[in-house]
């Protein structure tokens, strides 16, 4: 082992490989601040090369390892792996080329989502994929979470953006995944890839697709009396046939939070808003807008209102998005959910939420991409109390196997990490599951690309949704 | 996030360190504005990371000396309060956090001796006058001597204007509608004593009457910043005394002492109940010269024929993130006949000077300062305004090698009808 590591010192300098506490402490965790690792080494590459060697490294001594974009996974998926190493990839954080022509980019993984947008405005373009936490998350740790926004309704996920990938295996093998032009042609591994939370290994270089800057904006901001009421105008939206940009919901809570942490003018008296974009070009948006204003006065909003300018159009959007953090203002301790449901049950998963939450005594807040039925609820409660964590995991589970009944899923966008492993058996068959390990394991026999992470495999044998986390009964992560 | 930090160990003057701590939700929202995590891209060095060594070290879990170096990284600038959604106030953190691991540390003699020096020169006009010209003999030997030492010298002015002394008090023009205190300040006094000259006649002209407390001396903010609460205590006690009862506010026209001055609260906290409240009641009255010209009113001087300018504004620290101050110089600015108001890049991002961080960590202040620069210069300006002396000296230091420098000077000079060859 110790071999190992002076091995690894030959690869990185000490500036770039921490090993002592002050230096890896803040690595511990991701968003999910609940399950805390301390790795062994914390190692911060500025070449593919350092990457490759690394992971060769790795394989042959079984250590496992974790890559690490900004930390902000919400479902542990980031989080280090007891024994292991963490392979941070912010210095990677260049864009390499950018083709206004053929409207791509080629980018490090530790390039920021908002960076890509930012250095295309010149030329009119941007990056679709629009996380909430846009400004903070790494396109790498994107496509391994295909995480999603509040655009994604209209546009799609990170998947269909993602065009090409420079990938280092498990193994330190260095494989070129899919291609630059917009075509692909053999099996879709890149598709693969994508998703897999960083299980199949780590990608190195990133070819994305730009979109056109769209012309114009309609954004509309309706409060309603209801949660309810919110979600069925949801579903008034899409039977009109127009397809938004967005369409997202706020409940008295979140819209309490995000009011204080930006003052974006939202309706204070209200149990939920919603905001409805309309982008395209402007005389498309200019009739759509026309029969969107139809459709909301038929569904009993309270209040409508229109942004008037660029300005009060982003701060709509800035308290959206920063509303999560915002929670923070209500209660210090709080888990998010990702699951999903049918777009046509909304209505009905809010209210049993809503229903779970009193039962429980633990206040939800509601803040989620209701065009595409992806919840996001809340769960605040104290940690101070003995069992204050562990009531709010009975609820998360009690929400998740509720969007499993009605038909969805148990997660949207935040991914499965270590937070909603107990959870795969209930959404997926042994033989599935069977099938995903088996695909893993061809490329990582190991198993040391994020091991203990999405897949239940050696180290999460018994799975039970009560008292200790499996993996904390397995001593691969701990709590403190 | 939850903390297992004990109150009754810190003790009433440090107890409230837990509060931001607990606030903090562990999003990262933070770390695309901090300057040492933009530049470094590591963990310890972002605000997310700072808080939670600092919790790790309240909860005994690491030696405080292990952190230092990240702590002693971190500028003070708050760009992290201003982008933090969940509120967590970095700074009623960061502040007590430096007094509380001074209290626990050693320190080489060489790096003693700096702190000294800097403690006793920048808080006193004369003494920082003294200096800057001993500094100026050594500035050829500069590169010679141990980095942060070299980097004090280098970024001594090797001239300073004539000393300026003030009148007790200066009368308001036509009907009074107000009468307030003005902080001189130290370092800005000794460097640029023409910046305070127009704040008054601004104000006299605006109709307040302007009191310049003649026993006045440092605010303690640069010693509070670095930690010596002691220091930072005494000064302001001073002060406390020096400064008449009977006035609107008390200006300040350096963002760094506004702030400073602001946070007496803090510095005070623990201390006895009297000098307590005095210190909330001074910290009460502390208003930027911008702020407070734009809440009573301002008139524009009356230069008809200043040729139009192109001012780009540069958001100092400790005004944007620490008093949250943005929209008063802009909207100050903008009312005077031509002027054009131009918006820099990564206005959140601080220029490296951080009240004497410059000296202290010279590579991050030097590689923070020519990214401002750049910025600055890209919008193409007749002249750069800000309201801090430190970030005055820092960019006008910097821009030295720009193709085209251009002035740097206070937003307040600009209201007072500065216009180029005036
Ligand atoms: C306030 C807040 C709001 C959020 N809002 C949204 C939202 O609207 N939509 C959404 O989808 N998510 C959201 N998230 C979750 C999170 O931001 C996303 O999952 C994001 O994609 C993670 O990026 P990261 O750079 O922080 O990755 P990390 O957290 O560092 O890593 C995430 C995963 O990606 C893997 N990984 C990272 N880089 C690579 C690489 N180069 N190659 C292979 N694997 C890699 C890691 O191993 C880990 O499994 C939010 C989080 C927060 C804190
Ligand atoms: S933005 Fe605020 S809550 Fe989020 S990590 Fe930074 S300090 Fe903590
Ligand atoms: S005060 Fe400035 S340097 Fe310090 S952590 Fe906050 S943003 Fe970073």
């Amino acid at each position: 082992m110790s071999d190992f590591y002076s091995k690894l010192r030959s690869i990185f300098p000490p500036d770039r490989l921490y090993e002592d506490a002050a230096r890896v402490t803040p690595y511990v965790s991701d968003g999910l601040t609940v399950f805390r690792e301390e790795p062994k080494a914390v190692v911060m590459p500025i070449s593919n090369e350092e990457v490759a060697d690394t992971l060769k490294l790795c394989h042959e001594f079984e250590i496992p390892f974790v890559a690490r974009g900004s930390g902000t996974s919400l479902s542990g998926g980031s989080l280090p792996i007891r024994d292991g190493i963490v392979i941070s990839l912010n210095r990677l954080n260049q864009i390499l080329d950018l083709d206004p022509d053929n409207r791509t980019a080629r980018v490090q993984p530790g390039v920021i989502n908002s960076e890509i947008s930012a250095a295309a405005a010149d030329h009119g373009l941007y990056f679709a994929p629009d996380p909430s936490s846009q400004t903070v998350c790494t396109i790498g740790g994107n496509l391994a979470f295909n995480s999603g926004g509040a655009h994604c309704l209209k546009y799609g996920m990170t998947s269909n953006h993602i065009l090409g990938l420079t990938v280092a295996l498990p193994d330190g093998t260095v494989a070129e995944l899919g291609n630059d032009s917009l075509e692909n042609a053999g099996p879709d591994c890149v598709g693969l890839f994508v998703g897999s939370e960083g299980l199949l290994g780590i990608a190195l270089e990133i070819q994305v697709r730009l979109m056109p800057v769209p012309e114009s904006f309609q954004t509309i901001l309706a409060s309603y009396d209801s949660l309810e009421a919110a979600g069925d105008a949801v579903a008034a939206v899409v039977a009109s046939g127009i397809l938004p940009g967005a369409m997202e919901i706020m409940d008295r809570l979140a819209i309490e939070a995000a009011e204080a942490a930006v003052s974006a003018g939202y309706p204070e008296d209200a149990e939920a808003c919603l905001i409805v974009e309309l982008d395209g070009e402007t005389a498309a948006v200019d009739a759509d807008f026309q029969a969107l204003s139809t459709t909301m006065e038929q569904t009993g909003a309270k209040e409508v209102r229109v942004a008037q300018s660029t300005e009060e159009r982003l701060l709509i959007w800035k308290g959206r998005k920063s509303a999560f953090s915002a929670v923070g203002r209500l209660s210090p301790d709080y888990i998010v959910q990702d699951g999903v449901v049918p777009r046509s049950k909304l209505g009905q998963a809010l209210k049993d939420i809503s229903r779970f939450s009193s039962e429980a005594g633990l206040r939800v807040a509601n803040v989620f991409h209701a065009g595409d039925g992806n919840l996001h609820p809340l769960i605040l409660f104290d940690a101070t109390e003995a069992d204050g964590l562990e009531k709010a995991e009975a609820l998360a589970g009690r929400i998740l196997r509720l969007c499993l009944e009605l038909g969805g899923s148990i997660t949207g966008e935040h991914g499965v990490g270590v937070e909603k492993l107990e959870y795969m058996p209930d959404m997926f068959s042994p033989t599935d599951l069977d099938a995903f390990n088996r695909i893993r394991r061809a490329i990582d026999p190991k198993e040391i690309s994020n091991r203990g992470k999405m897949l239940p495999s050696k180290e999460a044998p018994a799975l039970s949704s009560q008292g200790p986390h499996p993996l904390e009964k397995a001593g691969v992560i701990s709590r403190m | 996030m939850i903390s297992q930090i004990s109150k009754d160990k810190l003790g009433p003057k440090y107890a409230s360190m837990k509060e931001p701590i607990e606030a903090c939700v562990h999003c990262g929202f933070c770390l695309p504005t901090c300057p040492t995590y933009s530049t470094m891209g590591d963990e310890m060095n972002s605000p997310r990371g700072r808080i939670f060594l600092m919790k790790e070290t309240l909860e005994g879990k690491i030696d405080p000396s292990e952190i230092d170096p990240f702590i002693d990284n971190c500028l003070g600038c708050l760009a992290c309060v201003t982008s933090c959604p969940s509120g967590v106030e970095y700074g009623e953190l960061i502040s007590p956090y430096r007094s509380w691991s001074e209290e626990q540390r050693k320190r080489g003699t060489l790096e003693k001796l700096q702190r000294f020096a800097l403690l006793k020169t920048i808080p006193c006009p004369d003494r920082f006058r003294a200096a800057s010209k001993i500094a100026s003999v050594f500035k050829p030997v500069a590169p010679y001597l141990p980095k942060s030492f070299g980097a004090m010298i280098e970024l001594a002015p090797s001239q300073l204007p004539e000393k300026q002394e003030f009148d007790p008090i200066y009368p308001a023009n036509g009907t009074r509608r107000g009468r307030v205190a003005l902080l001189i300040g130290c370092a800005q006094q000794a460097l640029a004593p023409k910046i305070n000259q127009a704040a008054i006649n601004v104000l006299t002209r605006n109709g307040i009457e302007v009191v310049v407390p003649e026993s006045q001396g440092c605010c303690g903010s640069l010693a509070m910043h670095i930690g010596a609460s002691k220091e930072a205590q005494a000064a302001a006690k001073k002060n406390f005394e020096a400064f008449p009862d009977d006035v609107d506010a008390i200006i300040s026209t350096a963002a760094g002492c506004g702030s400073g001055m602001k946070e007496y609260g803090t510095l005070f906290a623990g201390a006895d109940e009297e000098i307590a409240d005095q210190a909330k009641a001074y910290s009460a009255k502390v208003q930027d010269v911008c702020a407070y010209l734009d809440a009573v009113g301002f008139a524009p001087p009356e230069n008809s024929e200043a040729p139009p300018i192109k001012v780009a504004y540069h958001d100092a620290c400790h005004l944007a993130h620490a008093q949250k101050i943005r929209s008063a110089p802009r909207k100050l600015l903008q009312s005077v006949p031509g002027i054009e108001l131009l918006e820099p890049a990564e206005w959140e991002i601080c220029c490296g000077s951080a009240g004497s961080y410059n000296i202290e960590h010279p590579d991050t202040a030097k590689e923070l300062g020519k990214r401002k620069v750049k910025n600055l210069m890209a919008t193409n300006p007749d002249v750069i305004a800000t309201g801090n002396i430190g970030c005055l000296t820092q960019i006008e230091f910097h821009s030295k090698d720009s193709e085209k420098p251009v002035p740097v000077v206070h937003t307040v000079e600009l209201l007072d009808g500065w216009s180029p060859g005036r």
